[in-house]
C-alpha cells in the first residue's frame, strides 16, 4: 500500500498496463519526452521508447482516428486529449466513428481505445483550459464515460478502462492531480465500470456528485455534520453506464437529493441524475431535486474574481443542502 | 512558385554601402529605426510580463520573444485601422506593430476590469480589439485560420481592398482547420496572408515529428498559392515578403503563405520547462538567433543608430512599460455581477441571486427561466 497523489495514481497505471500488456500504446501531444503538460506520463517514454510512446503532430482529430484504426487492428491506444477543451476537433471521430464502429458492423468491429483527458476548472484556466465536457459525451450510447476522484478509484478504474473492449472516455480532474492524496494498494485490483459509491453514510440528504464535486461534496458533508445535518454522499464514478440503484438507494433513504455539478446548469450531467431520481424514487423524495452547477456562461473565466463567481464549492454546496433539509 | 530558402547568413540583406539600407525596400532609415523601436518596445513588455509571473502577480505568460524580427517586418507595410489582423498568442510585436498599446497588453496580463480583450475573462495572449480590427483570439490552435479566411472572403464579396493577416505556429499547421481554410482561400483567391512563425517545436515537440516536409512553405502548392520562406532575423527579407503578399492581395491577386524562420527564446509558456526537452546546445544556438542584436548591428554598420539614439530607445521602451504595468496594475478586477453579460444579444443577464450557483437561491422560486419570463425575455 502506497499513498500517492491522483496523478501519480494515473501514472504508475499506466506504467504496470504496459508492462502487462504490449499491444497498449500512449500517444497525443507532448506525452513522449516531456512527460505530457501534467507530467501524467512522465517515465513511459524512457521505459517504453518511441514507438509505445508517441508524441505526435498537433491534431486531435488524427489522435483518435489513428487510435481507431491502430485498436481495430489490435493494438490498445491510450491516446492522451492535452486538456478536455481541445477534444471537440476529434468529436466527429468519437461521435460519428468510436461510438458507432460496434453497433453500425452488427459486432463485427470494436473500438478499444481509453481516452484520457484533463478536465475542469479552479486553476486559472479559463474559457478553454478549464471546461466539463462530459456531459457531450455521456449523450452518447456506445461510449463509456469514466470520472474518478480519488488515487484508489483513479487506478482501478483505468485498469478496467483499459481492458475494456469499448472505448472509455476518462477525464481526470486537473485540480486534483496533485492535491488529492491517497492510499493505493500495490496489487492488481480492478473496480467494475458501472458502480458507484456511497463514500460517507448519512441520513438527512444525498449529495450526488463525481470528480472534484465528489471531493467537494465530502468537504459539504463536513461542513453540514456541524450544523447537525447528516449528509451521504455518493460518487457517481462511472457517468455510462451509470449505477443507478446505489444513488437511488441513497435518494430513498435520505428523501432529498442535491446534484453537484461543475458544468453549466442547463442540459448538464446531473440533470440526468434528477430525471432519474424524479422518475425512479419520487414516491421517497421529501423536498424537490437540487442542483448546484457551474452558471450559464459559455466558460470559466480567468480572473480569480470571476473563477470563483463560476465554481461551484463546499460552502455552495452545505448551503443548498441546509436549506433542502430544512425543507 | 516563389518558394525561396532563407539566406543563410544573417546579413546577407545588408547592401554594399550600407548607409542605403532598406532603401531597395523602400523604407527610410525613420522606417527602420521605428521598426526597431517597435521590436524593443515588444520585447520590453514581453520580458516584463515573465517578471511579473516570476513575481506571482499573475499566473500565466505565453508570449512571442525571438519572434519580434518577423511579426514587425511581416506586420509593418498593413495599413492600421484598415487591415484586419488575426492573431495567435505569440503576437505581441505583430499586434504592437499593428496599433495595440503596452497599456492595452498589460492589462490582459492583469485580466482587469477595462481590460479591451475580455474584460478579464480570457487567459493573457487571448488578445483581441474590435476597434482596432484584431480578432479575438481563443485557445484551440488554427480555428482563427479559417476566421482569416471568413474575413478575406467578405472584403471580396464587399469589394473592399481590406487585406486580412493571420497567424499560427507550425505545429498547429496540422490540423485541419489549416488546409481547409488554405483551399477555400485558393478556391476563391482570397485577400488574405497566412502566417507560419515556425520556431521548431510545437511545445515539446520537434519539427521532425510533426511534419514529414521541413517547410511548412510548400504546402502553399496545394492550395494554388506561392509559399515564402523567410527567416525571421532578417527584419528587411520579412518586411519584403509582407509588403509583396500585402500588395498581392490588395491588388485582388489572391492569397500568400509566409513561412517565418524563428527561434523560441522562452519556454512554451510560463507552465513549461523546456530543458526537460531540449538540448543545451539547442538553447544556446536559439540565442544566436535573437532578431533583435542583429538587426541593431545592421542599423549601427549603416551608420543609423548611434549610441544616443539607442540609448534614448532603451529608455522609452522602458518608460513605457512601466507606465502599461503600474497603470494596468492598478485598474480594478472585474465585478462578478457583470459576469453573465455577453452570453446572448437580446437576453437580459440572469438575475444574480437566482440559480444555485450563489447558494442562495431556494426552492420554489421558479429558477432561471421564471427570471426571465418576469423580465419580458423568453420563456
Ligand atoms: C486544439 C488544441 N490542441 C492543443 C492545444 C494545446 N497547445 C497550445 S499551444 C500548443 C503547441 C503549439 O505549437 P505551434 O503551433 O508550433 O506554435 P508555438 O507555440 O510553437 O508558437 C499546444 C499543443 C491547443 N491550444 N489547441
Ligand atoms: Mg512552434
Amino acid at each position: 500500500m502506497a499513498v500517492m497523489t491522483f496523478i501519480e495514481s494515473v501514472r504508475t497505471t499506466l506504467a504496470q498496463e504496459m508492462r502487462r500488456d504490449d499491444s497498449i500504446v500512449v500517444l497525443g501531444e507532448d506525452v513522449g519526452k516531456k512527460g505530457g503538460v501534467f507530467l501524467a506520463t512522465d517515465g513511459l517514454y524512457d521505459e517504453f521508447g518511441g514507438d509505445r510512446v508517441l508524441d505526435t503532430p498537433l491534431s486531435e482529430s488524427m489522435i483518435v482516428g489513428v487510435s481507431i484504426g491502430a485498436a481495430v487492428a489490435g493494438l490498445r491506444p491510450v491516446p492522451e486529449i492535452q486538456f478536455a477543451d481541445f477534444i471537440f476537433p476529434a468529436f466527429n471521430q468519437i461521435l460519428s466513428e468510436a461510438a458507432r464502429m460496434r453497433f453500425r458492423s452488427n459486432g463485427a468491429f470494436t473500438c478499444p481505445i481509453t481516452l484520457r483527458a484533463p478536465y475542469g476548472g479552479g486553476v486559472h484556466g479559463a474559457l478553454y483550459h478549464s471546461q466539463s465536457v462530459e456531459a457531450f459525451f455521456a449523450h452518447i450510447p456506445g461510449l463509456k464515460v469514466v470520472i474518478p476522484s480519488t488515487p484508489y478509484d483513479a487506478r482501478g478504474l483505468l485498469r478496467t478502462s483499459i481492458r475494456d473492449n469499448d472505448p472509455v472516455l476518462f477525464f481526470e480532474h486537473k485540480k486534483m492531480y496533485r492535491s488529492v492524496r491517497g492510499d493505493v494498494p500495490d496489487d492488481d485490483y480492478t473496480i467494475p465500470i458501472g458502480q458507484a459509491k456511497v463514500t460517507r453514510e448519512g441520513t438527512d440528504v444525498t449529495l450526488i456528485a463525481y470528480g472534484l464535486m465528489a471531493q467537494y461534496s465530502l468537504e459539504a458533508a463536513e461542513l453540514l455534520a456541524s450544523d447537525g445535518v447528516s449528509a451521504e454522499v455518493v460518487d457517481v464514478r462511472t457517468l455510462r453506464p451509470l449505477d443507478g440503484e446505489t444513488l437511488l438507494a441513497s435518494v430513498r433513504k435520505t428523501g432529498k437529493a442535491v446534484v453537484v455539478y461543475e458544468d453549466n446548469r442547463f442540459g448538464g450531467y446531473g440533470a440526468e441524475i434528477a430525471a432519474i431520481v424524479a422518475e425512479e424514487a419520487f414516491e421517497s423524495l421529501d423536498g424537490p431535486i437540487v442542483r448546484v452547477t457551474g452558471p450559464d456562461v459559455p466558460g470559466v473565466p480567468y480572473n480569480h474574481v470571476l473563477e470563483d463567481w463560476f465554481m461551484p464549492n463546499p460552502e455552495r454546496i452545505a448551503e443548498a443542502a441546509r436549506r433542502l433539509a430544512a425543507y | 512558385m516563389a518558394t525561396t530558402k532563407p539566406a543563410p547568413a544573417a546579413k546577407s540583406e545588408t547592401p554594399a554601402d550600407p548607409t542605403t539600407l532598406g532603401a531597395d525596400v523602400g523604407l527610410t532609415k525613420d522606417d527602420l529605426l521605428e521598426m526597431y523601436r517597435l521590436m524593443a518596445v515588444a520585447r520590453a513588455v514581453d520580458e516584463r510580463m515573465w517578471i511579473l509571473n516570476r513575481a506571482d502577480k499573475i499566473p500565466f505568460v505565453i508570449s512571442g520573444q525571438g519572434h519580434e524580427g518577423a511579426q514587425v517586418g511581416l506586420a509593418y507595410a498593413l495599413k492600421k485601422g484598415h487591415d484586419w489582423m488575426v492573431p495567435y498568442y505569440r503576437s505581441v510585436a505583430s499586434l504592437i506593430t499593428f496599433g495595440m498599446s503596452p497599456r492595452e497588453i498589460m492589462l490582459a496580463q492583469f485580466a482587469r476590469g477595462v481590460d479591451p480583450s475580455s474584460g478579464g475573462r480570457q487567459m493573457p495572449g487571448h488578445y483581441g480589439i474590435i476597434e482596432r480590427n484584431i480578432l479575438s483570439v481563443s485557445s484551440p490552435v488554427a480555428t482563427q485560420l479559417l476566421h482569416a479566411t471568413g474575413i478575406a472572403w467578405a472584403s471580396k464579396l464587399k469589394k473592399t481592398d481590406v487585406v486580412t493577416i493571420t497567424y499560427i505556429g507550425e505545429g498547429s499547421s496540422n490540423q485541419g482547420d489549416f488546409h481547409e481554410g488554405l483551399n477555400f482561400a485558393g478556391v476563391h483567391n482570397l485577400p488574405v496572408i497566412y502566417v507560419v512563425e515556425n520556431n521548431g517545436y510545437a511545445i515539446s515537440v520537434p519539427m521532425a515529428l510533426q511534419s514529414a516536409v521541413a517547410d511548412i512553405a510548400i504546402r502553399g502548392a496545394g492550395y494554388n498559392m506561392p509559399g515564402v520562406i523567410i527567416d525571421g532575423i532578417d527584419v528587411l527579407a520579412c518586411y519584403r515578403a509582407g509588403r509583396e503578399a500585402i500588395d498581392r492581395a490588395r491588388r485582388g491577386e489572391g492569397p500568400t503563405l509566409i513561412e517565418a524562420k524563428v527561434t523560441r527564446l522562452t519556454a512554451h509558456s510560463s507552465d513549461d520547462q523546456q530543458t526537460k526537452y531540449r538540448t543545451a546546445e539547442d538553447l544556446e544556438s536559439g540565442k544566436d538567433r535573437d532578431p533583435l542584436p542583429v538587426f541593431r548591428d545592421q542599423l549601427r554598420a549603416a551608420g543609423m543608430l548611434d549610441d544616443e539614439t539607442e540609448a534614448n530607445m532603451v529608455a522609452e521602451a522602458r518608460k513605457v512599460v512601466e507606465d502599461a504595468t503600474d497603470w494596468a496594475e492598478a485598474q480594478a478586477d472585474p465585478d462578478p455581477a457583470t459576469a453573465q453579460r455577453h452570453v446572448y444579444a437580446d437576453l437580459p443577464p440572469a438575475r444574480m441571486d437566482d440559480p444555485l450557483w450563489t447558494g442562495v437561491r431556494f426552492i420554489g422560486d421558479g429558477g432561471p427561466w421564471g427570471v426571465l419570463r418576469d423580465s419580458g425575455g423568453e420563456g
